[in-house]
């Protein structure tokens, strides 16, 4: 915090600025942020770094522990941990955080939707009711079955499975986030404020997004940041069942189902995965948890 | 600690045990007690009633067939003085009939001996129709079992049967007592508890305790026909427990002396071995995994008519690229990582019984990727600006599939870097078990519609005779729409040369005549490159070190010769 910023906030105060006052304020959020941060460009950034090819089997290196060759060990084909999990990193991040946007907005959307206008609250959330009451797995085997082929023609393997698993998963986990949001929305939508709002002639939709959603946001962040973990954890079910990537293609759920046979030999193997998944959870559940508390102005300044 | 101190206690016993009887060397039951473990507890002793391999193998220690199969596959006469063939007029020239003829003075545990009669009453007792009997499939065309004299035994078959060994060879078709099972034929069968738990038998031992699904107790038959045989007085079998579980019984504390089936990683179980306490012996069947290469087309655009003979592959169909691929892999390697001591490496399709096992594939054992790159080069395909070969635009891209299996990922991944040394791209996939395997019609992920370039699975055929299983690869058993993808013959292969040297095969009795047969079959698949052999998958057991005569049997009951173990001192 250096005297210019103070300065700054000192001069002209604004929402964001307020925010990140209150974010700073929260030292779990600060060492999740930065975790979060250093996952990301070792992701990124990693693979330029350690050059090995992840899937580069080197038979006479297989099952070591740490060294400086493999800092990480390698598996039972002498593939470096260190480059899959790098590699895997960047497909789990991409795969949770995708995930987590689609059904973020999704449920969102027909959350507030359905809690503001009561025209169309029986419908959206009878249509809430009927995709939780889907049962996943047969619904996962026929989207594959149906679109595996045609995505794979028109993107590539691994392209195709990445859109497919995205949308399958950010399809299938928005259910909740829409009934807290239209439960939050109910309730905000008789307080005073709105009614003021209302009464001076604001529009439906800025008062959704002027009134409404800054309100609704703590909830929609909790969602936003069990989703990451979620879609990472589904994705290595997915994986496993041989519906996800390609074997050969490093994810952290993969490498963590992989490991699990050789726990007792090598539990190197699956803690690796186990803690970067671990980490990378736990730091964005610790950056939700500032963020409700930053963006919440009844908590903000205490 | 306890444990170890109760293991050298019980050594200590048994090795004064071995003195005090030493003097009588030739006697019957001189060594004292022999552990068996079985992971899966044996629920009935009779192989009539049950299935599973535990409840056969249990009863193979107390009931015997007329002739049995040795761990080479081949076959010894047991209860009779020799087998019967057309030569010595043991099965008639129209190779509809087969005569045995009982070995003299045999005798029941109980004292009464052996007669063509009871023969024949167990093959009235398999085949009554109400029985439900399960081994029923080896009795397949027998039209009647008739007894000739108190010695010879007649069966009569409704069709030709170049290979008439189904019924009473073999531990699934052991002789039952007629005096004692006389009750028992038909829809009372299951609910004669005492016989079916207390066969009495003319085996090495006679159960004097069973506990349905958890232990049986034995002791030695004293009517054996052997009288200095068994070794062992009395016999524990255990059952229950789980494969690792059983190893660390025998491998590593030394409670059990025998335990069987260890289907265990190779490195856990190398670490118990290296205990010292027992040693493991694994035995080969007919169990190959193996590549299967699509020869036809299997782009999604052909519609129905994807991975059916309309449109051959468009390089899969060169024998080059196939051998090419076969040459890339070290099957070595990719037995030692997935299987150790339950494995060896293969180049035959049909790898056992020893007599039908052809040698003239060795030369796939090396692997050679400078002579597949070589042989690439030779037939046109040339690598472009990615390094993956190709000719006319057609590139070298392949799509392999498979079912999920730890070890058989691995396998995948080490065979798509070894394709990708001679510049052939391959992209993994892998599908559940259950649709796989499961062949259901809607599903496009079968191992039947092969809607890949190449698959890889295990497979094997049931007792010792490789027909029905080379029959696989005629033109008839190819998979297609028409016939609701169902046939063996998964590369689509077809040849009249090969479909003419099975109906020959059909037409043989000779055994060493079928076996140039059917290695021919196997050399025919193996040159043409349309099958793959990686690993033939073997049963793994293991022994006390003190346990001697043990020879691990695939083809018959591991416990086959049971009569042979004995204590070493």
């Amino acid at each position: 915090m250096s005297d210019a910023t103070i300065q700054a906030e000192a001069k002209n105060r604004s929402l964001w600025g307020d925010v990140w006052v209150q974010f700073k304020s929260h030292k779990g959020a600060m060492v999740g942020t930065f975790v979060f941060v250093f996952i990301l460009l070792a992701v990124a950034i990693g693979p330029y770094l350690w050059n090995l090819d992840p899937t580069f089997a080197n038979i006479r290196e297989r099952n070591q522990g740490m060294s400086w060759a493999h800092p990480f060990g390698t598996d039972q084909l002498g593939r470096d941990t260190l480059a899959q999990l790098l590699q895997g990193g960047r497909v789990s991040i991409a795969v949770g955080v995708t995930a987590m946007l689609i059904s973020l907005i999704v449920g969102t959307a027909i959350g507030v939707l359905a809690g503001f206008f009561k025209r169309i609250d029986g419908l959206l959330m009878r249509t809430t009711d009927l995709f939780l009451a889907l049962p996943l797995l047969p619904l996962l085997l026929v989207i594959i079955m149906l679109f595996r082929d045609t995505l794979r023609k028109a993107f590539g393997p691994e392209t195709g499975i990445f859109i497919l698993i995205v949308f399958i998963i950010g399809i299938t986990s928005w259910m909740q986030t829409a009934r807290i949001v239209r439960g939050d929305v109910l309730a905000l939508k008789e307080r005073e404020f709105v009614l003021a709002a209302r009464s001076i002639g604001t529009p439906s939709l800025r008062l959704i997004l002027r009134h409404i959603l800054p309100n609704v946001l703590s909830p929609i962040m909790v969602s936003a940041t069990l989703g990451i973990a979620n879609a990472i954890i589904t994705e290595s079910a997915l994986s496993f069942l041989g519906l996800g990537f390609p074997s050969d293609f490093p994810t952290w759920g993969r490498l963590l189902y992989d490991g699990a046979q050789y726990i007792d030999n090598y539990p190197s193997r699956v803690v690796w995965p186990g803690l970067a998944i671990t980490l990378t959870v736990i730091s964005v559940n610790f950056i939700g948890d500032g963020l409700r508390d930053a963006l919440d102005p009844r908590i903000r300044g205490r | 600690m306890k444990l170890s101190k109760i293991a050298m206690a019980t050594a200590g016993a048994s090795m004064l045990a071995t003195s005090a009887f030493a003097a009588g060397h030739e006697m019957q039951g001189r060594d004292g007690h022999v552990g068996i473990i079985y992971w899966q507890a044996a629920s009935i002793l009779n192989p009539y009633l049950s299935g599973g391999t535990k409840d056969i193998e249990a009863a193979s220690l107390v009931i015997e067939p007329l002739a049995r199969y040795d761990q080479d596959g081949n076959m010894v006469p047991w209860l009779v003085d020799e087998i019967p063939t057309v030569e010595n007029g043991g099965v008639a020239e129209d190779l509809t009939s087969i005569t045995w003829k009982l070995s003299e003075g045999l005798v029941w545990s109980d004292g009464t001996p052996v007669t063509s009669a009871d023969v024949v009453f167990t093959a009235n007792y398999c085949m009554d129709p109400e029985g439900g009997c399960q081994q029923l499939a080896k009795f397949g065309d027998v039209t009647s079992v008739e007894a000739l004299d108190d010695l010879t035994i007649k069966i009569t078959f409704g069709v030709p049967k170049p290979f008439p060994y189904g019924p009473f060879v073999g531990g699934q078709t052991p002789i039952l007592q007629a005096a004692q099972f006389e009750g028992c034929s038909g829809a009372a069968a299951p609910s004669c508890t005492d016989q079916n738990f207390g066969p009495i038998g003319t085996g090495p031992f006679v159960v004097t305790e069973f506990r349905a699904n958890d232990t049986i107790s034995m002791e030695a038959n004293p009517n054996y026909r052997d009288p200095s045989k068994p070794a062992f007085a009395t016999l524990t079998f255990k059952g229950g427990g789980d494969a690792t579980a059983a190893a660390r019984t025998v491998l590593e504390t030394g409670e059990f002396d025998y335990a069987w089936n260890l289907q265990i990683a190779p490195e856990v179980l190398d670490e118990m071995e290296s205990a010292g306490k027992g040693t493991i012996v694994s035995g080969f069947g007919t169990l190959v995994e193996r590549i299967m290469i699509n020869l036809t087309d299997p782009n999604p655009d052909l519609g129905d008519e994807r991975s059916t003979v309309a449109h051959p592959h468009p390089f899969l169909s060169d024998i080059a690229v196939r051998q090419a691929l076969s040459m890339a892999i070290d099957r070595e390697l990719l037995t030692e990582i997935g299987y150790g001591q339950a494995g060896r490496p293969t180049c035959n399709v049909l790898p056992a019984p020893a007599i039908y096992a052809s040698t003239a594939n060795d030369a796939c054992l090396v692997q050679d990727i400078a002579g597949a790159n070589a042989l690439l080069d030779e037939a046109g395909w040339l690598p472009g600006a990615d390094g993956i070969r190709e000719k006319d635009g057609v590139r070298l891209s392949i799509l392999y599939q498979t079912s999920t299996n730890a070890v058989r990922q691995d396998f995948q991944a080490l065979i798509k870097q070894w394709w990708s040394e001679i510049g052939v791209e391959t992209e993994l996939k892998n599908i559940d078990a259950g649709v796989f395997f499961g062949g259901d019609q809607s599903s496009p992920d079968t191992f039947q519609k092969l809607f890949a370039d190449v698959e890889m699975y295990a497979n094997n055929f049931d007792g010792t005779d490789p027909e029905a299983y080379m029959g696989n690869w005629k033109c008839s058993e190819i998979p297609s729409p028409e016939n609701a993808w169902l046939g063996g013959n998964m590369p689509r292969y077809c040849s009249e040369a090969y479909d003419g040297l099975l109906a020959e095969m059909a037409g043989t009795a000779d055994i060493d005549e079928r076996a140039r047969l059917a290695k021919a079959m196997n050399d025919m698949l193996m040159q043409e490159y349309v099958i793959i052999p990686l690993v033939d998958r073997g049963r793994v057991s293991a022994h006390a070190n003190t346990l001697e005569g043990v020879v691990l049997n695939t083809w018959d009951s591991e416990l086959w010769n049971v009569a042979d173990w004995s204590r070493a001192d």
